[in-house]
């Protein structure tokens, strides 16, 4: 398969060593872009000994990026990264996620919510910088936290909250709470409790992708998928599985990790024998990029090029975010280990504080747009809370809706009848 | 539907009704099991000592007919062939095959995952040569990683496709009961029902021949108490054939048990399109004196008895459950209602397997019905052995499956 990586970013050869044509479709590709039909790694094994096998440029890139914009930044200042509208759509976002976690302490401490609350504030230069890059028809994967990623991609502050809130009116009906936040309408796919276990459901995703438009032959098929997970599911089995299988493949996919250096009291250092994890990409044979994670224009650009390649057919791209959480890993966590320098060292790279200089100082906004963009922001989300607390409970009549697509699935009962059609079923007061 | 009998000599030959196609059990005007009407006249009871009884109103032993054939599933003898087609011969794993197949051209959409599904076939040839005849992607070979594919395949069956993951061996599939219990399971409800998984998740289980305890291993018990998941059994290439369409057409995510020595049974299916209801169980012997419940390959051991028991006087129903969730709970409790008296032969181990479950639902629902308690037979619970002594004595064999129908019925 041709590759558009330069050679140099590739040891292997970009023609794959058997290529067995073992579809019976290939009569009719619409597209103009060449596809392997050979499902599986391009890589040749060597045996002898190469110098290309010591080099950190294997099979892609392990750039700190951030250097690269750096240097476009320094270049001429009239090249800015983001126009006014782009910068104040990212401003928007950042600020978003910001008030609505915010919000969720409030809310969590007052007790309109229970259970497990993981908040995002600090990381979301990660979110914003990635997914409001995405169309409609890519998906998002998260982990439990996962409110802002689901409000990057466009589901309203209204559902995230009722849903939090435990209301009818949630994007889940109030079925999943906070940790499974997933939307059919926006391609949220999850919001997971287990770290790692939304990772194979994003390689799925990217797999559905390209099925459709090899298989299917939807020719204009390319959408993308985004799995976002932390540094701990780093060190998880899944993660590297879907690693070997999204390279395997060539999928769409981007891994997005955001690597904010602690799982809940285990620090990155404690827990990884090789703490940079961006290196293991090139290990499967995908770019390994590294980018910091507090400036939302730096992981727009690298953003930018990842997404372009999976939308191009390239394969996934791992990218490692060096973020951070301001709060503790969710409300319950006391966040008694971190050292206080440590927060007060991102605290001060705050992405919102940064994006806000930024615009500020080269003139693509004013403080009192800013401003108005926080305030409209404010009302959002107390609109949000409002609705929240005004909407209805579940009804009893909710609780065995939806435990089946079919509801057939809960089978025949003493009477011959399927079970499903007694009322009690829909009333809810059925024992299954 | 076939109407077999013939008056008083026949014995119900009957494996399967091909009756159980898409019609929803609603519309049925006739009750499903018809052919438990019998129409036979009189009774005659012969004892074991060879003294021949009138008695009509004998609870215990009634309706002794000297039948000649007690044993209703064996190939040729399938009542599948009811119209006017003749049907054609196959082995099981051919009939899975063939319903995949069908499905697979059917429906764009369906697809397989899988170790060695693809260019290998599987590993036990249900998906011969479909990679070539649908292409790589369709029939995929995935690296060794059931916890990583078969989340994959959740993740494709929720943006759209319908796919089949193998479990090369079912036990294998314990690596990916994260996946199975969390997303497969739960995902629909937790997502409020935005998503839907018509996955199915197949492969061979059960205890083989001297395979060892880790490829001996009955996953169905561990994965019964996942809400949103329904389990269905194979035991013969009809009901083979037809789960498995059955399963990869329902929108529910369904996982497909075969088992390692049924593979090549063979029998003879119907040519036309057919599939098996996934909630209903299968009627193998009607009877009067004793419901036999039981699956997969406890089915044969089971009819082996019945050859023994039928020779000895009794007249057991033997039922396949089909169904390991839920329960037909129907067709069960009629038989329950019946006979009386209850014997569940399974292949699970003792503990927390699918008989238990079975037992407390039949005591839940149908206490007053029966004169007895209800008799369980499972394997010991014991690592399958690898020597094949101690393998027979982990498994219930017919000689055991005789013993407890007399006590039961005593």
């Amino acid at each position: 398969m041709a590759s558009a990586f330069s050679a140099a970013k590739f040891s292997a050869q970009p023609f794959p060593l058997n290529h067995t044509s073992t579809t019976s479709h290939d009569s009719s590709i619409v597209f103009a872009k060449p596809t392997s039909l050979f499902l599986g790694s391009t890589r040749k094994l060597r045996l002898t000994s190469s110098s290309k096998f010591n080099l950190s440029r294997r099979s892609g890139t392990v750039d700190a990026v951030s250097d690269v914009v750096k240097q476009k930044k320094s270049k001429s200042s009239p090249s800015l990264l983001i126009t006014k509208e782009e910068g104040l759509e990212l401003y928007e976002d950042l600020v978003l996620g910001r008030a609505f976690e915010d919000m969720c302490a409030q809310m969590y401490y007052r007790g309109k919510m229970f259970g497990f609350v993981h908040l995002y504030n600090g990381q979301e230069a990660v979110s914003t910088g990635f997914i409001k890059l995405l169309k409609q028809q890519d998906s998002v994967v998260s982990t439990y936290r996962d409110h802002v990623h689901a409000l990057s991609k466009g589901v309203p502050a209204r559902a995230v909250m009722s849903e939090l809130f435990g209301k009818t009116t949630g994007c889940c009906r109030g079925q999943g709470g906070s940790m499974h936040m997933f939307s059919r309408e926006h391609n949220v796919l999850g919001g997971f409790a287990f770290i790692g276990e939304g990772i194979p459901i994003a390689t799925g995703a990217a797999f559905t992708s390209k099925y459709k438009r090899e298989v299917l032959k939807e020719a204009d098929c390319d959408h993308v998928t985004l799995a976002f997970f932390g540094d701990g599911t780093c060190n998880n089995g899944q993660f590297f599985e879907c690693l070997n299988m999204a390279a395997l493949w060539k999928l769409p996919i981007v891994f997005v990790v955001e690597n904010n250096l602690w799982a809940i009291g285990m620090s990155h250092l404690r827990a990884t024998s090789d703490p940079q994890i961006y290196k293991k990409g090139p290990a499967f044979g995908m770019p390994g990029i590294h980018v910091d994670g507090m400036d939302v224009l730096k992981v727009r650009e690298v953003a930018k090029e990842a997404i372009g390649r999976a939308r191009r057919g390239e394969g996934p791209t791992l990218v490692e975010c060096e973020t951070y959480r301001f709060r503790g890993h969710s409300l319950a966590d006391p966040d008694e280990l971190r050292d206080p320098a440590e927060k007060a060292h991102y605290a001060a790279r705050d992405p919102i504080t940064a994006l806000k200089k930024y615009l500020i100082e080269n003139s693509l906004a004013s403080e009192a747009e800013l401003k108005t963009i926080e305030k409209k922001i404010d009302e959002v989300v107390e609109d949000a809370v409002e609705f929240a607390d005004e909407s209805p409970v579940p009804a009893r009549s909710q609780l065995l809706e939806n435990v089946f697509a079919d509801p057939k699935g809960f089978g025949i009962g003493p009477d011959g009848r399927y079970r499903c059609e007694d009322p009690k079923f829909t009333e809810g007061t059925a024992h299954v | 539907m076939a109407a077999i009998f013939q008056g008083v000599g026949a014995a119900a030959t009957l494996s399967s009704s091909p009756s159980n196609s898409f019609v929803p059990k609603k519309f049925l005007t006739s009750p499903r099991r018809s052919f438990s009407v019998r129409k036979v006249p009189s009774y005659v009871v012969v004892r074991s000592d060879g003294s021949v009884n009138f008695d009509l109103n004998s609870k215990s032993r009634r309706a002794q007919q000297l039948v000649a054939n007690a044993v209703a599933t064996k190939a040729d003898s399938s009542a599948a062939s009811s119209s006017s087609n003749p049907g054609h011969e196959l082995l099981l794993f051919e009939a899975l095959r063939e319903g995949l197949e069908e499905e697979m051209e059917r429906d764009p959409r369906v697809c397989v995952m899988g170790e060695d599904v693809g260019h290998y076939g599987g590993s036990y040839k249900v998906t011969k040569d479909l990679a070539k005849k649908f292409g790589d992607l369709r029939v995929l070979d995935t690296p060794i990683a059931e916890n990583s594919f078969t989340g994959m395949g959740i993740g494709a069956a929720m943006t759209g496709l319908r796919p089949v993951v193998e479990g090369m061996n079912m036990g294998f599939l314990l690596l990916a009961f994260n996946q199975i219990s969390n997303n497969c399971g739960m995902l629909h409800y937790t997502s409020g029902g935005q998503f839907t998984i018509p996955i199915v998740i197949r492969g061979p289980g059960g205890v083989g021949r001297q395979l060892g305890a880790e490829h001996s291993q009955r996953l169905e018990s561990y994965f019964q108490s996942i809400p949103g998941i329904q389990m269905v059994a194979c035991s013969t290439p009809y009901n083979a054939k037809g789960l498995m369409k059955a399963a990869i057409r329902s929108e529910n995510p369904v996982i497909l048990f075969e088992h390692v020595l049924l593979y090549n049974l063979k029998e003879r299916i119907p040519d036309e399109d057919y599939i098996c209801n996934l909630e209903e169980a299968e009627m193998v012997r009607p009877g009067e004196h004793v419901t036999i419940l039981t699956y997969s390959r406890m089915r044969y051991h089971v009819m082996q008895a019945a050859k023994t028991l039928v020779n000895k006087g009794y007249d057991p129903e033997v039922i396949d459950i089909r169904s390991l969730k839920p329960f037909d709970l129907y067709t069960i409790g009629n038989s329950v209602k019946k006979t009386h008296r209850v014997l569940i032969v399974e292949e699970c181990m003792r503990t927390g397997g699918i008989g238990a479950s079975l037992t407390a639902a039949i005591t839940e629902n149908f206490n007053d019905y029966l004169d007895a308690p209800i008799m369980c037979l499972s394997s010991q619970d014991v690592p399958t052995p690898y020597a094949g002594t101690l393998e027979e004595w982990t498994v219930v064999q017919p000689a055991q499956i005789v013993t407890a129908v007399e006590q039961l019925c005593r």
